[in-house]
């Protein structure tokens, strides 16, 4: 048995998720997909009092298509994604970007919030809400809330979430037929955390690009947007936009790859992507 | 209610038990040290290896990645279930007639979740096997027989010749 001591108490609704954090206040932690968080246990990072199991609370592990919008609830497993037709259909950019994440059985398991309420700095999914421009949906003490993905994730594992707050689906715009898309990592063994990965959307129309969003992962503290770079790409200027990446991209050193390695494979993933992105200009 | 210990009603290999739980006890160390089950093995304890793969309800899981007090309700299956009923008795067979298996620790993990892709029907490709047994490390037989294992099935299952 690895973990320290806890306790372990199953919330019956949001409300009860809610008044239970409350109650336990800095010692309590959700426990959705358990596939981050079981993990940071059994190795010690952490050691809460007390894990509050919110899988099962009724109505979090739907996916519907409202109004121009996607919402996917919180508890929707990585699997249950990609078995969705909703998201094949409407959510391109998401249903390329979940065959990346880990292996089978913890897909079978790991949870859509719990990827974006964790905000490794290495997933997919947080990247892909910010390329998205989706939103993220929030309940707490004082009720529902609506963050923008370019504010919810602040730092390292840092987001808007408050200690008594719940993510309870996050939502996405509908892919129009100008919407394009483009997403590659690159990993050392299929499933891995990406080493550096970009995950794009664009709007094409009259054969222009425009509103591009590139955003990395695994290449800083957050989701990255490279800002100089969309500008450049814009304007079809594939080389500048590579260049421009110095100045968007700050790429760090771990045991995977040092920063200038990343550096490059970041200008590597931007060529492969703007290609794609270049053939709707035919 | 939250508590350092819980009791849960679980079905395993289709016998149904009551039992009381740590709270931090995962469900490989439950199966393990509290059934006797030991075909589940425990490699890395945080989700790289696959060694602990059981099935809950249906589906394949981290064994070591869940907590037995998760389970209540659940019908779980593990290397020993699925042998006694003779589920995968062809890829036990094929495993040990290509050599798909040496020091044998990861091969109830292996088996487990590849019984997944195989129940899916059809025969995969060999780059479809080896994406889904990608989170199943073996250190000994350099995958080749493995998947050359269960593209025998496959076939065999699908109608062919192996
Ligand atoms: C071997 C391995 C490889 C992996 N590879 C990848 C990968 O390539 N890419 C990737 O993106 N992920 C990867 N993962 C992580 C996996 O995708 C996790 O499922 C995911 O990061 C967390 O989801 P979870 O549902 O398991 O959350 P949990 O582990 O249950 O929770 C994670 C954290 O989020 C909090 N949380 C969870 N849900 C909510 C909520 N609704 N509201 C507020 N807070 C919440 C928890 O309190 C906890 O702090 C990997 C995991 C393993 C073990
Ligand atoms: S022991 Fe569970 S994945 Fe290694
Ligand atoms: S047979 Fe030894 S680890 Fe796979």
């Amino acid at each position: 048995m690895k973990p320290a001591a806890f306790a372990y108490a199953k919330a019956r609704s949001l409300r009860d998720a809610i008044t239970l954090l409350g109650k336990h206040k800095k010692g309590a932690r959700l426990l959705a997909g358990g596939q981050s968080l079981i993990a940071a246990l059994n190795m010690r990072l952490d050691a809460p009092s007390v894990l509050i199991d919110i899988n099962g609370i009724e109505g979090l592990d739907e996916i519907h298509l409202k109004k121009g919008w996607v919402e996917i609830g919180a508890l929707v497993r990585h699997s249950q994604a990609l078995h969705s037709p909703i998201i094949a259909k409407h959510v391109p950019l998401i249903a390329k970007a979940l065959p990346h994440i880990a292996h089978p059985a913890i897909r079978n398991r790991g949870t859509i919030g719990g990827s974006i309420a964790l905000a490794d700095p290495a997933a997919e999914l947080p990247a892909c809400l910010v390329a998205l421009g989706g939103e993220a949906v929030i309940t707490g003490p004082k009720g529902k809330r609506t963050v923008k993905a370019d504010n919810f994730f602040k730092d390292l594992f840092e987001t808007a979430l408050g200690p008594r707050d719940v993510l309870t689906a996050i939502r996405v715009p509908v892919a129009s037929s100008e919407s394009r898309f483009g997403f590659a990592e690159i990993c050392r063994r299929r499933g891995d955390y990406a080493i550096v990965g970009l995950a794009t959307s664009a709007r094409v129309k009259d054969k222009e690009l425009s509103d591009i969003r590139l955003v990395y992962f695994g290449i800083g503290s957050k989701p990255e947007r490279a800002r100089k770079a969309e500008a450049a790409l814009v304007k079809g200027k594939i080389d500048a936009a590579v260049a421009a990446l110095d100045d968007d991209l700050d790429p760090h050193d771990d045991v995977q790859a040092t920063g200038a390695t990343r550096r490059y494979l970041a200008g590597v993933l931007l060529k492969r992507i703007a290609r794609e992105l270049a053939e709707v200009r035919l | 209610m939250s508590e350092l210990s819980c009791a849960i009603m679980i079905t395993v290999n289709g016998e149904e038990m009551r039992a009381t739980v740590e709270a931090r006890k995962t469900l490989v160390d439950f199966l393990r040290e509290d059934l006797g089950l030991t075909g589940s093995h425990i490699g890395c304890e945080h989700g790289i290896c696959g060694a602990c793969t059981v099935r809950v309800d249906g589906t394949i899981v981290r064994g070591c990645l869940m907590l037995a007090v998760q389970c209540d309700g659940a019908r779980v299956d593990t290397i020993e279930g699925v042998s006694d009923t003779g589920e995968i008795g062809d890829l036990q067979e094929a495993f040990q007639k290509r050599n798909a298996l040496q020091c044998g620790y990861c091969t109830p993990g292996m088996l487990l979740t590849v019984q997944e892709l195989l129940a899916k029907g059809g025969v995969p490709s060999r780059e479809a096997i080896r994406e889904h047994i990608s989170g199943n490390y073996c250190r000994c037989t350099g995958y080749h027989a493995i998947v050359d294992a269960v593209e025998s099935v496959a076939h065999a299952r699908a109608g062919g010749k192996s």
